[in-house]
């Protein structure tokens, strides 16, 4: 079953234009990684997937229904899909696990009760349970990035994206989140990632997509992408990462 | 971080030592403090002697300062002082109210809410624009001259609608400056949940928006206390239409004194606790946190 698909997807910004006509089908416990330079367009897709973006031109189908069509009920379409950002976003004037219920209470109407029940639940499974009563600014970066991850979890959602988590930790901080994102793609999670950490693309993809301006060049198994890439900007692209010791 | 649990630890240390921060004395020592104490003795003494040597200083006293006159009117200036804090009191709880409706419906986005934007700019542009005392003048003789049925036709009643009108542009003005400093990416995370627009509003952004303008408002509550006073232009007793009769009966000035004493008994230490928010604040910032 295809969990999401895009249908030739546009998106500029004045006069720059960011998605240039995208289509990839994502099918139910796929893992799909968006490699490419910054201005790719990875986040963009990933902000239009969940709506925070309106498209130009294009339609993106989430479980078969159209969610791009007039009159969707954007709220009821975010429930089902969960996003993590690169600069966590924690709501910082609350509790870690006031982080985590907010949204279940409030949106799925759920009891306080389940509301916790379900926020431990996750938090042990993450090794957060400690920092439940803390506020964000008290925990690691890599600490507030699982929180924010686990905040997206407490949904339920049927799809996960994940805009470049890492990037903005310290580097002994990006393999407990890393971790974290293995973890779920081995639980079987739906997921689409935009990401710079190559070998956790290779190792955790089951297909790799190279953005290049705005369009998808190329994609395929990550093996093929990494070791055997087609087409000529794939190739420059990959160089200028192992240049940089990143691969 | 060190130093400020060192300083938690003793109740008394953090106490004296705000203090001495807020004088601009913090780490000067007892040394410090004696020649700061040495030389404010020095100064107050030279204003004294250069006062009271003045040639007008005899004519000054009996007009102003006259003990007699400042203690025989204060009793009836503080009964009618009840009055300027009651008004204080009850206007700022609607202010808070309506310059909080004004302030959201000037931030809610896209062309469908164009109009209502446009009524709140306007609405805070006259509010501000027009002076406080000409509102009540208008509202605090117009509006009972009007003689409506179910409408009060109370003076104070009318003098307060005035000053939460005008006040609300204000205080709305300071709500939205709070409201644009949250960074849109909390907006974005909240709705990323699956939350409505008025959920993230009121349970992300407000509560953010809020705590950043709690000096600012303070300063907006002080200026409320102040212009209480307008109320006695309409004729209603309160503390500076009770001076003025007082004055009026002694031809001397000790009446207001007292008036004013009673307003800065109350305005002070406003500024005082808005001084030790903003710096606290700054000291959050600091500290690179901010919130807990």
């Amino acid at each position: 079953m295809t969990a999401v698909r895009l249908e030739d997807v546009r998106k500029s910004f004045g006069a720059n234009e960011v998605l240039r006509g995208i289509d990839l089908a994502v099918d139910d416990h796929e893992v799909v990684c968006l490699i490419g330079a910054s201005g790719s367009g990875k986040s963009t897709l990933l902000r239009c997937l969940n709506l925070l973006e309106p498209l130009e031109a294009g339609r993106i189908l989430l479980g078969g229904e159209e969610i791009t069509r007039r009159g969707v009920d954007v709220n009821a379409v975010r429930r089902r899909i969960g996003i993590v950002f690169q600069a966590y976003n924690l709501f910082p004037h609350m509790s870690v696990l006031r982080n985590v219920t907010l949204a279940p209470r409030d949106v799925l109407g759920l009891s306080r009760a389940e509301a916790e029940e379900r926020a431990r639940e996750l938090l042990a499974r993450f090794g957060l349970e400690s920092r439940r009563d803390e506020y964000p600014d008290r925990l690691s970066g890599g600490q507030q990035q699982r929180v924010a991850i686990v905040r997206a979890l407490a949904m339920q959602p049927e799809l996960m994206l994940l805009d470049e988590v890492t990037s903005a930790l310290d580097p002994e901080l990006v393999a407990e989140v890393l971790s974290v994102i293995r973890e779920l793609a081995e639980g079987g999670m739906t997921m689409l990632i935009a990401t710079h950490e190559m070998s956790f693309a290779r190792d955790i993809a089951n297909r790799v997509c190279f953005l290049d301006a705005g369009l998808i060049l190329e994609e395929g198994p990550p093996d093929q992408i990494f070791t055997r890439p087609r087409e000529l900007r794939t190739q420059q692209f990959l160089e200028r990462i192992i240049a940089a010791g990143r691969l | 971080m060190a130093r400020e649990g060192d300083r938690r630890a003793d109740p008394e240390v953090a106490r004296r030592s705000r203090l001495l921060e807020g004088l601009r004395l913090e780490g000067e020592g007892a040394r410090g403090v004696a020649i700061a104490l040495l030389s404010s003795l020095v100064l107050a003494g030279i204003i004294v002697v250069a006062v009271t040597q003045s040639a007008g200083w005899p004519e000054v006293r009996r007009t102003f300062f006259d003990w007699g006159d400042i203690s025989s009117s204060f009793p009836d200036i503080a009964r009618a002082f009840v009055l300027n804090v009651k008004i204080f009191l009850v206007c700022e709880v609607f202010i808070l109210v309506l310059a909080l409706v004004i302030a959201v419906l000037r931030s809610l986005p896209g062309p469908v809410f164009f109009p209502l934007r446009a009524l709140a700019v306007i609405y805070t542009d006259l509010a501000r624009g027009v002076p406080t005392i000409l509102v009540i003048a208008l509202l605090g003789f117009g509006a009972p001259a009007l003689q409506l049925t179910g409408v009060p036709s109370s003076r104070v009643f009318w003098a307060g609608v005035g000053l939460i009108l005008i006040y609300s542009g204000y205080v709305a003005e300071v709500y939205r400056a709070g409201i644009e400093s949250v960074h849109p990416s909390q907006e974005a995370a909240a709705r990323s949940l699956g939350l409505s627009r008025l959920q993230a509003l009121r349970h992300v952004i407000l509560p953010q928006a809020i705590r950043r303008v709690i000096p600012p408002l303070l300063n907006d509550f002080i200026g409320l206390q102040k212009d209480t006073a307008l109320v006695g232009t309409l004729g209603v007793i309160e503390a500076f239409n009770q001076s003025q009769i007082d004055s009026n009966a002694t031809f001397t000035y000790g009446a207001y004194l007292a008036a004013a004493a009673l307003f800065v008994a109350i305005t002070i230490p406003l500024a005082r606790l808005t001084d030790w928010l903003i710096a606290r604040d700054r000291r959050r910032h600091q500290a690179g946190g901010g919130f807990a």
